[in-house]
């Protein structure tokens, strides 16, 4: 069966959300923000200013860094887009979604099911994962317009703020939906059950790692 | 002798071509998956990442935004001369990756371990790494590129002659299963298996056999290139595709490298070369002829020779 496609906006309703299913390939438009640790540590722990309204402008949250250059007359030459990976933001973003009414997490490899029920269920906001990982050329092509890049001389070109207009940008797969369900756990679970036999015949190393687990079912994240 | 501007004009395309043009070999390897593929999600993201490598060349555009950390492989045969020398070859592709990370752009992913100085260039302390082989005969240099991911997908772990084939093996599931969960290792990949060595080269080797050998090659040695066909094969049983999905495809190939290692150990490295696999190769004459090419060609018998001179081996040969 073929996944879905919906085209979602970057502040959407939470009627819209609530349609959302688990493995749904979703297409952005509206403004979207670049934000990973530099951005959380400078507004949350710093307690610097937002330099954007949030979420009227936008509640669509990349963890991104663009290969993208600043131009000498100032505008900016992007090329691809790709996501990194999410679960390390884990400590700021139950303060940041709060702050911030993010409603639309995006990036790679997405957070655990506690994460989501913890904070993004509470707060009406879903995860969605860029695809691949990563479909960089795809998702340059949804990049509009370059907007704005706050905190540039702060953070550098990477950890800067990148305010981008989406046009039909995407795919991203939808990885959570407002039950706090969690598409990698569900897509690990099903494959674990044939872990065993994928595994017979092997050994474990004669020489052990201190606080190893054999226990195949484990996730590594969070 | 080769002239320096060439070299860094050379290096400039190689630094492009590689972050946009998915090489043929792994380009083939991909579409065997994605026809194969049959979970609805994994199948869905081949065809992503197929259409997403038609966007980079159309746009002249990088494949993946995420540029990984660019390094350089510098292979010089042994009549070669560099104007400049050494240091010249080293100053011009440590220009050609930082005026490249502007010119495609690609990101300046390198910062400092600790203070996270960025120049926005690629440049800084030990980057880009330029590694040297050496070639029994010719003139020419080969500059290879390589653009490997930099944070996941890789390990090391010391085993020992008792742990033999099993453990080998063991310890490739373990590697392919925790960096595959959620695709954080950007499978279907090329995987590199190094062993032996220390622990050191068994990264070395390890790295090299994913991003300096290409889809579909053996190693010489045919108990080893049966190795990598049965551990390809094992890769692709787990019942795990591209982004952790259920799927069938995680391995586009097994590469197996060995060095000689101490006679107690069997050290052992996975290294996975992602679905954005950037290499570009170029071949460097003194009389200015440029050649392009995607396929290393690195491990040379010269490379994997064994004896003390390498004339033994060439006399034995003839």
């Amino acid at each position: 069966m073929k996944p879905r496609q919906i085209r979602l906006s970057t502040t959407p309703t939470s009627d819209a959300i609530a349609e959302l299913k688990l493995g749904d390939i979703v297409y952005l438009d509206g403004l979207m923000y670049t934000a990973r640790e530099g951005v959380y540590m400078r507004a949350l722990e710093e307690q610097a200013n937002i330099p954007m309204e949030l979420p009227s402008q936008s509640a669509a949250n990349f963890h991104c860094s663009p290969a993208a250059a600043i131009r000498e007359d100032g505008s900016f030459d992007m090329g691809a887009v790709t996501a990194t990976a999410s679960f390390r933001f884990a400590k700021w973003l139950p303060e940041w979604i709060a702050k911030t009414g993010a409603k639309l997490i995006i990036g790679k490899g997405g957070m655990s099911s506690k994460d989501y029920k913890d904070y993004f269920v509470p707060n009406g906001a879903i995860y969605l994962s860029t695809v691949g990982y990563g479909t960089g050329a795809l998702l340059g092509r949804g990049v509009e317009n370059v907007e704005a890049v706050h905190w540039r001389d702060e953070l550098g070109l990477a950890q800067a703020m990148w305010v981008i207009r989406c046009n039909k940008m995407g795919p991203f797969i939808v990885a959570s939906n407002l039950q706090g369900e969690c598409l990698f756990e569900r897509e690990n679970e099903r494959i674990s059950e044939n872990l065993a036999r994928v595994y017979e015949g092997t050994k474990p190393a004669v020489l052990k790692r201190f606080g190893e687990t054999d226990d195949r079912g484990d996730e590594l994240i969070g | 002798m080769i002239s320096i501007d060439l070299i860094q004009s050379t290096a400039e395309a190689l630094m492009a071509k590689a972050a946009i043009e998915i090489p043929d070999d792994y380009l083939a390897g991909l579409k065997t998956a994605a026809e194969t593929e049959d979970g609805d999600l994994s199948s869905f993201v081949l065809q992503a990442m197929l259409e997403n490598y038609e966007a980079a060349k159309e746009d002249r555009r990088a494949m993946c935004g995420d540029t990984g950390v660019p390094r350089w492989y510098v292979k010089i045969a042994n009549d070669a001369t560099i104007e400049g020398g050494p240091v010249a070859l080293e100053t011009a592709l440590r220009r050609a990756t930082a005026n490249a990370t502007n010119g495609v752009p690609l990101r300046p992913n390198r910062v400092h371990p600790l203070w996270r100085t960025d120049h926005d260039n690629n440049v800084g302390i030990g980057a880009p790494e330029i590694e040297y082989g050496f070639e029994p005969e010719g003139d020419w240099i080969d500059l290879i590129t390589v653009h490997k991911g930099g944070l996941f997908g890789t390990d090391y772990r010391m085993l020992f002659p008792s742990d033999g084939i099993e453990g080998i093996k063991r310890f490739y599931l373990d590697t392919l299963v925790a960096f595959g969960k959620r695709g954080l290792a950007c499978q279907p990949a090329i995987i590199g298996i190094g062993l032996g060595g220390s622990k050191d080269t068994c990264m070395v080797l390890g790295k090299r056999a994913s991003t300096l050998r290409v889809v579909g090659s053996r190693n010489p040695d045919p108990r080893i290139a049966e190795l990598e066909d049965e551990f390809k094969t094992l890769g692709n049983s787990i019942g795990m595709g591209a982004m952790g999905f259920v799927g069938k495809n995680m391995v586009i190939d097994c590469n197996i490298e060995v060095g000689y290692c101490h006679t107690g150990g069997m050290q052992m490295s996975v290294h996975a070369f992602c679905l954005s696999s950037r290499r570009a190769v170029a071949r460097l004459f003194a009389d200015g002829r440029v050649e392009y090419r995607t396929d290393p060609d690195w491990f040379t018998p010269f490379q994997r020779r064994d004896t003390v001179a390498w004339n033994e081996v060439k006399e034995a040969a003839e």
